[in-house]
């Protein structure tokens, strides 16, 4: 029971994960919170969806359109929401620029698509496998599998490459970035597309698995996973990672063995509780200004 | 070589620099000499392209650069070893080093241009594999200069490479200084400490509260009564 639980817990976990490392990159680099993430994330599942249901994709190539057109929805959103605002007026702009595009996002599906919440057809065979006590679906194959394989690959582009690199300087100081000669519009676009692409891959996964697409369903997850964020300690890639995967395990225990009805207020307790003691985060580093 | 043109810069309202002109020649070391908030790192981020001058012109080997964006600075060939050093604190010596030769693509280059480094400062080649963050102040100094040397650049902007270091280790980075120049970089260096800074420089300016105020070649003002007094506590 609590192995499968954990289980369940990991699935969940990493689409949080998915999407938390859209907001702690974008955070890394230009202090911003993009409150319109979460509506990226809504966006990859509603292109999902259409992929399957209109153009009669399966899977893979689904995920990888629905990935694509985050991405240049993710780049277009900070080319005409947040770059006219950089280095010209206060932080606060920007967040506010965030949260219009959020709202503007979500109305925009709601015109197009309507208030009813839509569901995926039957794109991977229900089959259900046992591993000793354990069940696993062969949607929570997929995710746990897709998840990993995009968050290795974004560790190693981070890590071994020459972008990767340039994308870490940008976030540690972003005017001797520039003493480099890094194109640091260039990063920062880079990484608007790198984090819209994985919130597009969790929404259509999780668009699946929990079978409901609606123009809201950004909302709550964004919210969750800008906390997964903050529990990992916000600017931190394997910070978002493990306060995902924390989280989704926190959240689906608390319905486990508490009650389902408290499951938000289980969670978002517990991360309240960890950032009262490390309010830098699991793996956020503590900030120390410089004199 | 570098040519500053009447630049006035503002932070907001306030006008930090007024009209400010000077030259580099190259294959000189011309220093800028001044007090805290003289206005002497505005200067110098302002050729980076960092900050923009309100009115007045930067020209670099001819071209104008006073409205091109940093980055582009840098490929023209001005690197900046910054105020404070800046170096990446959680990236590693060798990644700091790997990203001064970011727009480059010759690979021998890169590799004999990296020995010529742990040559010059061999404690780098030792902590290749630490974060830079956890170097010492004159560890980071010399890491900042490395990095902006693996640019190859033809002018290097320094910024007060003597500030927070003990006297030994001022010498020597003063020493490096004048080696970097010796092998065919041009440097402009801004310095509060206007004895060290005049003693290898061949040209001098004095900024205060924004304005050049006195320049000529270093030798004069070293022995200049109002260099003295004001800058050099006698």
């Amino acid at each position: 029971m609590f192995l499968q639980q954990l289980l369940n817990g990991i699935t969940l976990g990493s689409t949080y994960a998915l999407i938390a490392l859209g907001y702690t990159m974008v955070y890394g680099i230009v202090q911003l919170i993009n409150f319109a993430h979460g509506e990226i994330y809504m966006f990859g599942a509603a292109v999902g969806l259409f992929l399957v249901t209109v153009a009669g994709f399966s899977l893979v190539p689904a995920l990888l359109g629905a990935m694509t057109f985050c991405m240049l929805l993710g780049v277009l959103v900070e080319k005409i929401a947040y770059r006219p605002l950089r280095g010209k007026s206060s932080r606060l702009s920007a967040l506010i620029s965030a949260i219009g595009v959020s709202i503007f996002l979500s109305t925009f599906m709601l015109l197009i698509a309507g208030p009813n919440t839509r569901r995926y057809p039957e794109v991977v065979n229900p089959t259900t496998y046992h591993i000793g006590s354990l069940q696993l679906s062969s949607m929570q194959i997929i995710i746990l599998l897709v998840a990993a394989l995009l968050m290795i690959g974004l560790n190693l582009m981070i890590q071994k490459t020459r972008l990767g690199m340039a994308m870490r300087a940008t976030s540690e100081d972003l005017e001797a970035a520039y003493l480099m000669g890094i194109d640091v519009d260039r990063i920062i676009s880079l990484t608007f597309a790198i984090g819209s692409a994985l919130a597009g891959a969790g929404g259509v996964m999780v668009g699946i698995y929990y079978n409901a697409v609606f123009p809201y369903m950004g909302t709550m997850v964004g919210l969750k996973a800008f906390s997964a964020a903050v529990l990992g300690g916000i600017g931190s890639v394997p910070g978002a990672m493990l306060g995902g995967i924390t989280l989704g395990i926190l959240e689906i225990m608390g319905v486990a063995y508490i009650s389902s009805s408290f499951k938000d207020a289980i969670a978002f307790g517990i991360l309240i509780i960890v950032l009262l003691i490390r309010p830098q985060g699991l793996l956020g580093k503590k900030i120390s200004k410089k004199v | 070589m570098l040519q500053v043109n009447d630049i006035d810069v503002f932070y907001g309202s306030i006008q930090a620099l007024k009209k400010i002109s000077l030259e580099v020649k190259p294959g000189n070391i011309v220093t800028l000499i001044g007090a805290n908030g003289a206005g002497k790192s505005t200067t110098l981020k302002t050729i980076s392209g960092l900050l923009r001058p309100k009115n007045g012109s930067i020209s670099f080997k001819g071209r104008e650069i006073s409205k091109t964006s940093p980055n582009k600075i840098v490929g023209m060939g001005i690197s900046q070893v910054p105020e404070g050093r800046r170096v990446f604190p959680s990236m590693t010596v060798m990644e700091n080093l790997k990203m001064g030769a970011y727009l480059r693509n010759d690979k021998q280059g890169i590799v004999s241009d990296l020995n010529a480094v742990f040559d010059r400062f061999p404690r780098l080649q030792e902590r290749i594999k630490q974060m830079a963050g956890t170097l010492s102040g004159g560890e980071q100094q010399m890491l900042a200069m490395g990095r902006a040397l693996m640019a190859r650049p033809e002018l290097l902007l320094m910024d007060e490479p003597s500030m927070g270091l003990a006297p030994l280790l001022v010498k020597e980075i003063f020493d490096i200084i004048s080696f970097i120049n010796s092998t065919g970089t041009t440097i402009f260096l801004v310095e509060q400490n206007a004895h060290m800074a005049l003693s290898i420089a061949n040209y001098a300016y004095v900024i205060e509260t924004g304005k050049i105020v006195l320049s000529g070649p270093a030798q004069d003002l070293i022995n200049s009564e109002e260099v003295k007094k004001a800058y050099m506590g006698g």
